[in-house]
Order: structure tokens, then C-alpha cells, then sequence
């Protein structure tokens, strides 16, 4: 494995009561795609949180590219080129696909109108239009807001708007849960393009084809800790179910 | 075409009411209601609460609600009164409102967005502290504005129509472009459609907050000057129910309460419907407590409309 682009050592995040990561360990290569499997709650969206400046961790170390890093927000995880589709997508459902296309980054028009913030709606939607279209999202209209959008094209809009955006690691949530069979197949399509064009993928499935068909390498959490990693050419799927499970804890950790 | 958003449908149901009550009263009384005078005298009416409901349509679009604004435009208005008796300059006074205000705001904003108190707590607080406060500064007494200011600002009229509402239309027409059509306007949308979706896509919540909740405040210390101008009087005990009749109007205006979907142009309609009700009712004679009847109805109606496409769209 390449020296990491992004590195996670021992992080620690409770709720409350709940610990929902106990020291989980997570490391991303340039240009890999890593699967980033576990059972429900063993912590896998928390981890990718963290890592997107959304959470704070309790505990543990953050390295990019060697150097340490600690995001205080989101704002400047993404200005180290991550990215991500949120489980819950964070789509804001009144606006348009295009406002949540460019929600905190808005285009304004050029000139003096732009210095007092007018919005350059045109340009934006057309962006969006296209990067939609990219990924087979058709969008019946551009000013209606996401609520009135089907669940697979609101998975749509967030999963185009982080691919592009995404300049070195791009997290996606469970991306695929709501799509019918050709959409799955397109963002399995599109997260090999984007990994062939440099930028590394951290992909949460539950779905252990999705994970065997995209996948370079995998890491398995187990109640908020990495039990385990894998190179996705030489793990079987009942080593897989295994880790996640409890069966093989620890065999291939480390 | 255009699909029109539900905020946007709601506006032209409510605009054709408005329309519906200004012929009816036309009609019905074709010799005094539709006159210059009479409509000059609705637009005067209006153009005060219309600032307030234009602060309060950003607010409610956050999700938030303010309920300080009556508190606060009379506070502002005794701070500009005894800073003009005190320097003899209008324009200080003047000042002294619009700053008075925004400082309560902001009060209310960071109570809100950094100590996490839900906004009606915050601003029925700040409504008792700003009344309390103004009391206590007059002894209970009000003020009088200089009569420079009363006599000045408050009579003054540009190509017929009164400069304040001059001021008040030019204010509002300036805050709904930046609603619709500015980063400023987004963010305060995208925070009350989804705030931890906006603050994941980097909009800053909190500061936005803050300022959305100070522009409410300045708004009001702006309308506290010009009801000074207007009245004369500081009137500290006609101002308490500013906060329902402002939140009225933007309701009605179709702004919804759980957030992110309103626009100004709905407020207006909103603020209006109240009045030309009123002084429809008045010139046929109609007794004027029917009015409060019809607006409390028109209210309900409006934010049942509001509930029910909430249930519809599917989310
Ligand atoms: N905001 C929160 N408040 C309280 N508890 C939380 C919160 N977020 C996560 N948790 C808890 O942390 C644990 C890990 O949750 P997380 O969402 O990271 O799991 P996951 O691996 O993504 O599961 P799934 O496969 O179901 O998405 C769970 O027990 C969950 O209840
Ligand atoms: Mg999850």
C-alpha cells in the first residue's frame, strides 16, 4: 500500500452514552477505491463525519498527506478536496437542485452585482443540469424543489453534487441504497472515473456485490473499531460476512 | 412554464383575495373607498407594521419567530426620543433607533443561535425586557418627539404620498430582492429547510442567524423613528400586539412557520389584507370587530393551507 493520503488513528466519538467509535483506525491511498464495511451501527457514518469536518472526534489523530490536521469545520475539510454523500444525503428540501448543487458555494454574477452577492442562477443551473445528466439524473424540472424529486433522484443530486466537487477523497454514504439497478450500475461506473482521474473513494455499502465489484481494498469496523482489512482481489465474501460478524475478529487486523 | 413553488402558489391565491376585498369595497362603496385619500390613508396605515412583517419574514423563513418587535421599536423609539431632546439632532436620533434596534437583535440572535434557547423563549424575554425597559426609561409617561421631527419627516410627502412610506416601500423593495436573489437570501432559506444540511454545506448558521435576527431588530428601530415621526408620541402601550400582527401577515402571506419557504412580496399582501379589511368595515360601517374576526379566520386558513401541502409533498 502507498504511503496514505488521509490517515485516522485511534479515533474516539460518543453520544451521550453511546460509543459510537472506540479507536477506529482508517487509512485511504491516492487514486484507491477503499469499501468501508460493518453491521448497522458499528460506526461507519460516524467515522465518515469526522473525516468530513461534520463531527468532531473526542480522541485520536487525523493526518493528511503526513501532516496533522483537525478539522473545526466542514469548510475546511473540503478545502483539503473531500467530499461526501451523506447517508441522510443533507439536501435542503425546499430548495431547488440547483441551490443544493451549490449550497455554501454559490456562483454570483460577475461584476458589482456580484460583489453585493446576487446569485448567478442561470449559470448554476445549467451546471447542475449537466452534472445531473452526467450521471443519468434527469430532472423533469430545475425549479422544483427536492421535495417534489423521487428518493433515487434525490440520491442523484447529492451523489453528482459531491463527484463534483470532490478534488481527493470523496465519501459516499451508502449511495446506492435508493437506486433502481441502471442507476447503481452508472455510480459504480462513475466511481471508477473518478478514481481513475485521481481522486481516492471511500464507499459504505452493505451491498458486499457493489463492494467486490469496485473495490481495491476493504476495512471492516466492528462495534466502532477496524477488526480488519482486506485486499478486495483475495477475500472471500464469507471472510467478509466473518469480519463484520464477529467470527474472524482480529485475524486479519492490524 | 414555470412550475411555481408552493410558497409561490400560495402567494397568488392570497394576492387574489386581496383583490377580490379591494373591488368588493370599491363596489360597495364606489364614492369613498376607492379614492386617493383613502388609499393613501391604507398605505400610511400599512407602511410601519410593513417593516416589521418584512424582519419577520426573514426570521420566520429561518424557522425562528421574533416576538420582541413591538418591545423594540418602543424601546428604539425612547432611546431616539432623549437622544434628540438630549443633542437636538434628528439625525443622531435617528441613529440611536436604527442602532438601539439592531443591538436587540443581535441579542436575540446570539441567545438563539449560540445559546441554543428556542427563539420564542428568547424573544418573549427580550419583548418583556425591551417593554420593561422602555417603561422604566419614561416613568411610565410618553414621550413627545420634537416637533421638528413630527412636523418635518412626519407630514412630509413626495409627489403626494408620504415620505415615510416612501422609506418603507424603498426598504422593503430592497430587502425582498436580497430574499429572492442574493447568497444572503439562499442561506436564510437553506437554513430553515434543513439547518444542519446547510451547515454541512458550509453555510455558517450560526453568524447567519445572528444577523437575520439584528436585521429584524434594526427594522424594528427603524419603524420605532418613524412612528416617532408619525404619532408624535413614543406610545409605549399601543406596541404589544405589533409581534401577532406582524407574524399575521407574513403567515398569511404565505410564509410557512416550520421555515424555508416564504417570500416578501407574500408579506405585503399579507399586511394589507388586515388593513383594507379595517377600513373597508369602517366605511360601510360595518362594526370594526369583525375585523379582528375575519383576520383571525383568514390566519387559520392559512396556515391549515400551509399544513395540509406539507402532508401532500412527500419527503
Ligand atoms: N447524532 C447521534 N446521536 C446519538 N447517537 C448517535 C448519533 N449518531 C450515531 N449514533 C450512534 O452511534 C452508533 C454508530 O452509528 P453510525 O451511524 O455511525 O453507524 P453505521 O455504521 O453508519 O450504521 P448503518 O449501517 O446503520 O448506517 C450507533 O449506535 C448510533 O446509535
Ligand atoms: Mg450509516
Amino acid at each position: 500500500m502507498a504511503a496514505p493520503l488521509l490517515d485516522a488513528r485511534g479515533i474516539v466519538k460518543s453520544y451521550g452514552q453511546v460509543e459510537a467509535l472506540r479507536g477506529a483506525d482508517f487509512a485511504v491511498s491516492p487514486g484507491e477505491v477503499v469499501a468501508l464495511i460493518g453491521d448497522n451501527g458499528a460506526g461507519k457514518s460516524t467515522l465518515a463525519k469526522i473525516l468530513s469536518g461534520v463531527e468532531r472526534p473526542d480522541a485520536g489523530t487525523i493526518e493528511i498527506d503526513g501532516e496533522p490536521v483537525a478539522f473545526g469545520s466542514v469548510e475546511e475539510a473540503r478545502a483539503a478536496g473531500i467530499e461526501t454523500v451523506y447517508q441522510d444525503l443533507a439536501l435542503c428540501a425546499d430548495l431547488t437542485p440547483a441551490a443544493n448543487f451549490f449550497l455554501g458555494r454559490e456562483r454570483l454574477k460577475p461584476g458589482p452585482l456580484g460583489l453585493l452577492g446576487v446569485l448567478d442562477n442561470a449559470a448554476m443551473r445549467r451546471e447542475t443540469r449537466e452534472a445531473c445528466e452526467r450521471l443519468g439524473v434527469r430532472l423533469a424540472s430545475q425549479n422544483a424543489p427536492v421535495s417534489t424529486l423521487s428518493g433515487g433522484q434525490r440520491q442523484g443530486v447529492a451523489v453528482a453534487r459531491a463527484v463534483t466537487w470532490a478534488r481527493r477523497v470523496l465519501f459516499m454514504d451508502e449511495p446506492t441504497a435508493a437506486l433502481g439497478v441502471v442507476q447503481t450500475r452508472r455510480v459504480l461506473d462513475l466511481i471508477r472515473t473518478v478514481r481513475d482521474s485521481g481522486v481516492s473513494v471511500v464507499l459504505i455499502s452493505h451491498n458486499m456485490q457493489d463492494v467486490k465489484a469496485v473495490s481495491d481494498r476493504v476495512e471492516v469496523l466492528r462495534l466502532g473499531r477496524r477488526v480488519a482489512r482486506f485486499d478486495t482481489a483475495h477475500v472471500s465474501m464469507e471472510e467478509l460476512v466473518g469480519a463484520m460478524t464477529g467470527a474472524f475478529e482480529w485475524e486479519n487486523g492490524g | 412554464m414555470k412550475a411555481l413553488r408552493l410558497g409561490e402558489r400560495q402567494v397568488v391565491w392570497i394576492g387574489l383575495v386581496l383583490v377580490a376585498l379591494l373591488v368588493a369595497f370599491s363596489v360597495l362603496a364606489p364614492r369613498t373607498f376607492p379614492t386617493s385619500f383613502n388609499l393613501l390613508n391604507l398605505v400610511s396605515d400599512a407602511a410601519i407594521l410593513l417593516l416589521l412583517a418584512t424582519g419577520m419574514t426573514f426570521v420566520i423563513i429561518t424557522a425562528g419567530i421574533d416576538l420582541s418587535v413591538g418591545g423594540v421599536l418602543v424601546f428604539s423609539a425612547v432611546v431616539a426620543a432623549e437622544v434628540m431632546e438630549a443633542t437636538g439632532s434628528l439625525a443622531l436620533g435617528a441613529l440611536a433607533a436604527v442602532v438601539t434596534g439592531l443591538a436587540w437583535g443581535v441579542l436575540n440572535g446570539v441567545l438563539v443561535a449560540l445559546g441554543r434557547i428556542p427563539a420564542l423563549i428568547v424573544t418573549l424575554g427580550t419583548l418583556g425586557m425591551s417593554l420593561g425597559g422602555a417603561l422604566l426609561l419614561t416613568g411610565g409617561v410618553d414621550l413627545r418627539a420634537p416637533a421638528e421631527l413630527n412636523l418635518g419627516l412626519g407630514l412630509a410627502r413626495w409627489l403626494g404620498v408620504p415620505l415615510i412610506v416612501w422609506i418603507c416601500a424603498a426598504v422593503t423593495a430592497v430587502l425582498a430582492f436580497t430574499l429572492a436573489r442574493t447568497r444572503f437570501g439562499r442561506h436564510t432559506y437553506a437554513i430553515g429547510s434543513n439547518a444542519e444540511a446547510a451547515r454541512r454545506g458550509g453555510v455558517a448558521v450560526r453568524k447567519h442567524l445572528i444577523k437575520v435576527y439584528g436585521l429584524a431588530g434594526l427594522l424594528a428601530g427603524l419603524a420605532g423613528h418613524l412612528s416617532l415621526a408619525k404619532y408624535g408620541i413614543t406610545g409605549v402601550s399601543a406596541h404589544s400586539t405589533d409581534n401577532l400582527q406582524a407574524i399575521a401577515a407574513v403567515v398569511i402571506g404565505g410564509t410557512s412557520l416550520f421555515g424555508g419557504i416564504g417570500t416578501v412580496a407574500g408579506t405585503v399582501i399579507g399586511v394589507f389584507i388586515p388593513v383594507v379589511l379595517q377600513n373597508g368595515f369602517q366605511i360601510l360601517g360595518v362594526r370594526p370587530f369583525w375585523q379582528q374576526v375575519v383576520v383571525g379566520a383568514v390566519l387559520i386558513a392559512a396556515v391549515y393551507a400551509d399544513q395540509w401541502r406539507r402532508r401532500t409533498r412527500d419527503r
